[in-house]
């Protein structure tokens, strides 16, 4: 279980030396898109419209911040991470697309972004769910906002951030799964789980 | 000044110190968690926690993102005054608090899908009422979060089923939710009733402190069986593997129907949020859960 300090834009080589288990600290650009910001992004691409913003190597982070107008700057108040698995029907080509390297969310995902992540060289990583205050510690700006209309948690962020972290690598580009494999483990417990608490089929 | 002012001031006060600062058996049972803890990664999760929750009692900034839905809990005397201001007062309340703290805007349409962007809307703040006798009135903010919400669920249980098959939908419970809540959790256990009471029982549970088990030395001992079991599954802080899966099982019931075995489960995240307060006639107010100067 190594540590990675990474900077964006992120190579296809940088995502290929992560493996489950890894700690990753990542320097530069970070996008927040939740659900609507991702059905808007690849209904443009649909319609052959250019993205506000050009995401190849960059950092999409599952997040719907609280930001706040201070003297005319923006300003993250608080940032943690959503459950990523909303965005599942969408991360696949997102990520293949328009060259998304590295995913921050909790919970995981599922197979269609597994896949995307095995072909094309990216990594899903865990920030911890809830700890948005520290999390805004390590935004050093807001660079942007683009899609406003859609609501402050919905809104594509443009975040500079540094050392973020720690993030955990829970699915990396060699098929390997963290959450899957905590899962598997639990379902092979269950009897002893079921023993437990006295039941018996 | 009517109390329906104090309610107002002291609900602000209370959403602040919710969505900011922990209860002190939340904190110390993450503390202890983080010391127990074997899994690196696990208490790679349970230390960022910590900091996360020390730094947001320090800035006075909500602790998560998803300051959560808003709820209240008022326990009303009989003979206290303006009783019927107190709804409006809850709801300014909530708007005060959504500027100043900043609370996230987290009410939606299900329709329109609009955000009406102050916490405010149909039913929301949604306020739970208990008539007690006195004059005094106790209201508790609680903001749930949305991660730990969608995984709440309710089982329909037959009589026979019983008290094994009630500890089995728990368990399953928890292994179905995995990482989704933001584990290590709080499992809030609703038994009897009917189906939308023991839903209410369980979010209700959520409210017992940790460090308070079950008053019925029988129900305590099965909340102690399902903490064992629920840890044993190793899903562990953020679902990323570990020995803390939850802080704790509380369990509330209700008389059942013959034929009806009613099962909630409500989940809590670690941010285990909520804040309480008494309002004497008098004017004065004292603060149930955290300190206050």
């Amino acid at each position: 279980m190594a540590v990675f300090y990474l900077k964006t834009p992120l190579s296809e080589g940088d995502m290929r030396g992560l493996k489950v288990g890894d700690t990753v600290y990542v320097t530069g650009t970070l996008i927040t898109a939740r659900d609507q910001a991702h059905k808007r992004a690849l209904e443009f691409l649909r319609e052959g419209k250019k993205l506000p913003v050009n995401l190849e190597g960059l950092v999409v982070f599952h997040c719907g911040p609280i930001v706040k107008m201070e003297d005319g700057k923006w300003k993250v108040v608080a940032a943690g991470p959503t459950t990523s698995t909303r965005m599942e029907p969408l991360e696949g080509d997102f990520i293949t697309a328009l060259g998304v390297r590295l995913i921050i969310g909790k919970g995981g995902m599922g197979p269609k972004t597994a896949e995307a992540i095995k072909t094309f060289g990216a990594a899903y990583t865990a920030f911890t769910g809830g700890a948005a205050v520290l999390a805004a510690t390590m935004i050093r700006g807001v660079k942007g906002v683009e899609w406003l209309d859609l609501g402050m948690p919905e809104a594509l962020w443009i975040l500079e951030v540094e050392d973020f972290g720690p993030l955990t690598v829970a699915m990396d580009s060699h098929g390997n799964n963290l959450y899957a494999e905590v899962m598997r483990r639990t379902e092979k417990d269950k009897e002893r789980i079921y023993q437990r608490i006295g039941y018996t089929k | 000044m009517g109390i329906e002012d104090t309610v107002e001031r002291v609900a602000v006060d209370l959403l602040r110190l919710a969505t900011t600062k922990l209860p002190k058996d939340v904190k110390e049972a993450l503390q202890r968690a983080y010391r127990e803890e074997e899994s690196e990664i696990g208490k790679i999760q349970l230390e960022t926690i910590l900091s996360n929750v020390e730094l947001a009692e320090k800035t006075g900034t909500p602790i998560c993102q998803d300051t959560g839905t808003i709820i209240f809990y008022v326990k009303a005397g009989a003979q206290a005054k303006n009783l019927g201001e107190i709804a409006e007062a809850l709801r300014n309340a909530t708007k005060i608090a959504t500027e100043a703290v900043p609370l996230r805007p987290n009410a939606v349409n299900p329709f329109t899908q609009k955000n009406t962007g102050d916490n405010t809307g149909r039913l929301i703040p949604f306020i739970h009422w208990e008539i007690v006798s006195g004059d005094s009135i106790e209201v508790t903010a609680f903001p749930k979060g949305g991660g730990s919400e969608n995984v709440c669920t309710l089982g329909m249980l037959t009589p026979e089923q019983g008290v094994k098959g009630l500890k089995k939908f728990v368990v399953d419970a928890v292994i179905r939710a995995g990482a989704m809540p933001c584990p290590p959790t709080i499992v809030g256990v609703g038994v009897g009733g009917g189906s939308d009471n023991a839903m209410k029982l369980a979010k209700a549970a959520l409210l017992r402190p940790l460090d308070q088990p079950n008053p019925d030395l029988e129900l305590a001992k099965m909340e102690e069986e399902l903490r064992e079991a629920a840890n044993m599954t190793e899903i562990g802080p953020m679902g990323l593997g570990g020995k803390f899966t939850v802080l704790g099982v509380n369990i509330e019931w209700a008389h059942r129907h013959p034929a009806s075995y009613p099962v909630g489960v409500a989940f809590q995240c670690w941010a285990a949020r909520r804040a309480s307060a008494r309002l004497y006639s008098d004017g004065t107010v004292e603060y149930l859960t955290h300190e206050v100067k």
